[in-house]
């Protein structure tokens, strides 16, 4: 049902690829200065506690680092920033200004963008069409009303290039990019459509270690754009270099909000693993290791 | 294109050709087109006749214009069983009206307009709302209209068809749009020809160039990913319905005053032919893929077949058995081409 209000997603008539689309959503605050405030956050499901007592910031031209093992709640923190559930508990400011967002058009027209792992794109259709899915820029009147399709590819290329994506050519299907390439593409679509802040789930987690390396240079390209970056992820190596602060979660709770001034990689590997947990599950390894070992050898 | 050699960039020359042919839907279909032609051609000099032409034309057309609307849907991710059945329904509807309650012929071509767009709403809603396949949906609107196509006509009219349009007033009008013929190069062409290439023309801008058409790919191609940034999903697909109906309000009307009469039956069979052309041409059974030129070519190679075979002498009985072939060389062709387009180069 609300499908059929939400048919428009973004306006009509872009002025054009130098200006970037007519976003709805505020103007970028300077560097370091925070889009995102929330305080004691937290979402139940009736007498499920998804997520409780969060607080962090994510500011403008920063990396804020989501961590946490499977089930510590991070997916239920950015479907609250994305603005698919509300919070229940705890305050949620956009801008200074305190929100409930009731769907994810809300946090959109506040800039606040999410690409998922599944980065809504469209295998078999070329690149230039995937970039502009559901917000398609359209020239002429009534039945003449067609697709700015010159528009829409020097549009990706450029907008691809700002971002230093070399793409060989954009009307390949999106399907015969490589998972990097299209995450990269899902980022440059988000950033182009007004996004000021970028949540990222996962981005990481299904590439290889070259490819997980081109993403997070994409990131700190954001980043120096101004951008605000929500990069949710379980590997404290791919979060420790573009991150800026670092949120880690636990079992729907906050396990503490640190600047990296505040914190080094191997505490935040400690912190991420449970610190005393991993001492004993390696003291375990260790052991049957040996002990397996033994007879081959 | 040109812009990409604007960039300069160095590996594009050496995949770009061969991708882009293959890429595109409808290639295969005009291979198959050009050797269907020629190899009757060269068995039967009235194939290659005008009065050769225009009769192997006439089926096409009407094909052509019901699988260039299949093929939309199909490459919106869905099927449409009850679209040959509905011909009959929108033919019937029309036929009844007018010569057994005497309205006005145009009058009882919109409510047959109506009737069908209701029809096709009630599939895409049932589609959308339940998330059940399509197939089945549609194959419960088929067994419907079948048996109440036959049931209405016989309890009006206690027969099986219904006659006599063409003693009805304002009957030469419609007649003019959908059924005329028009004489070219001495021979008669039936005016189905001339919608068909319009309703491919449409079709083809339809898709390429407008923003339903980029919809309609994004929603058979991945429907999730499509909804999750900001595609009307759901309108799109109930859309797509509804085009369907009215093409077969336009030809199911186009067999009425053509004939001026229908069959019950009218229609019965005939989806699985349009599925047949819109998978010739190109067109992916799994959705995303697929071109409205591919599946009109598609229909003309079965037009074509059908009429070359009797031309060339043979039985008619072969005429399926060339079909299957056709189809079944088509989807092996297709497949090898969304691997190709699905492959990552990791």
């Amino acid at each position: 049902m609300s499908e059929q209000t939400s048919a428009e997603p973004a306006p009509d008539v872009h002025p054009g690829a130098e200006s970037g689309p007519a976003a709805a959503a505020p103007e970028l605050p300077p560097a370091h200065r925070p889009i995102i405030e929330v305080e004691g956050l937290g979402k139940s499901y009736g007498s499920i506690i998804a997520l409780t007592d969060v607080t962090t910031s994510v500011r403008a031209g920063e990396v804020t680092c989501v961590l946490g093992d499977n089930g510590a709640g991070k997916s239920t923190f950015i479907k609250i920033l994305s603005g698919v559930h509300e919070h229940t508990h705890g305050k949620f400011r956009v801008d200074g200004v305190e929100r409930q967002m009731a769907n994810p058009r809300a946090a959109l027209a506040l800039g606040i963008a999410t690409v998922y792992q599944d980065l809504a794109v469209v295998p078999l259709m070329p690149i230039w069409r995937n970039f502009f899915l559901g917000s398609e820029p359209t020239k002429g009147w009534g039945p003449l009303r067609r697709l700015d399709v010159t528009g829409m590819r020097r549009t990706t290329r450029d907008e691809l290039a700002k971002m230093g994506i070399d793409l060989r050519d954009v009307d390949q299907p999106i399907g015969t990019l490589s998972g990097g390439e299209r995450q990269s593409v899902a980022i440059a679509r988000a950033v182009y459509f007004g996004a000021r802040v970028l949540i990222l789930d996962e981005p990481t987690s299904a590439l290889g270690v070259k490819q997980a390396g081109v993403v997070l240079r994409y990131i700190a390209q954001a980043r120096d754009r101004g951008l605000g970056v929500v990069f949710i992820t379980h590997n404290p190596h791919h979060a420790y270099p573009v991150g800026d602060r670092f949120l880690l979660l636990k079992r729907g709770r906050s396990l503490g909000d640190f600047a990296k001034d505040e914190i080094s990689l191997d505490e935040l590997t400690g912190l991420m693993a449970g610190g005393a947990e991993l001492a004993e599950l390696t003291h375990e390894l260790k052991r049957s290791g040996e002990a397996t070992t033994r007879p081959v050898a | 294109m040109s812009a990409v050699v604007e960039a300069g960039d160095e590996r594009v020359a050496s995949s770009s050709l061969a991708r882009r042919l293959l890429v595109k839907p409808e290639l295969g279909a005009f291979i198959g087109a050009v050797v269907v032609f020629v190899f009757f051609a060269v068995q039967s000099n009235v194939f290659r006749s005008a009065s050769g032409i225009a009769n192997w034309l006439d089926p096409a057309s009407t094909y052509g214009i019901m699988s260039v609307v299949v093929a939309l849907l199909m490459i919106g991710g869905h099927f449409d069983l009850s679209a040959g059945v509905m011909l009959g329904t929108a033919g019937l509807t029309t036929a009844i009206l007018t010569v057994n309650f005497h309205l006005v012929v145009w009058v009882a071509l919109a409510v047959s307009l109506a009737v069908c767009l209701s029809i096709g709403f009630l599939n895409g809603y049932l589609v959308v709302r339940t998330g059940l396949p399509s197939f089945i949906i549609t194959l419960a609107t088929f067994l419907a209209l079948q048996g109440l196509n036959l049931g209405i006509t016989k309890v009006v009219t206690g027969t099986v068809q219904v006659s006599g349009i063409d003693d009805e007033p304002y009957y030469s009008g419609p007649h003019a749009i959908l059924a005329t013929q028009v004489t070219l190069f001495g021979q008669q062409f039936y005016i189905a020809i001339l919608w068909w290439v319009v309703f491919t023309a449409a079709a083809s801008y339809l898709l390429l160039r407008t923003r339903f058409g980029n919809w309609i790919f994004a929603v058979g191609g991945d429907d999730s990913a499509s909804r999750n940034v900001g595609v009307p999903a759901r309108r799109t697909t109930i859309g797509l319905f509804m085009i369907v109906a009215f093409g077969a309000w336009f030809v199911g009307n186009t067999q009425l005053f053509r004939l001026s009469s229908i069959q019950s039956s009218a229609g019965f069979g005939l989806e699985l032919t349009y599925i047949a052309a819109a998978v010739i041409g190109g067109c992916l059974l799994t959705g995303g893929f697929g071109s409205a030129i591919g599946a009109s070519v598609g229909a003309l190679i079965i037009g074509m077949t059908g009429a070359g075979i009797i031309y060339a002498g043979w039985d008619n009985d072969w005429f399926k058995l060339f079909l299957g072939a056709m189809l079944l060389l088509a989807v092996l062709t297709n497949q090898v081409v969304r691997r190709y387009a699905e492959q990552s180069r990791r």
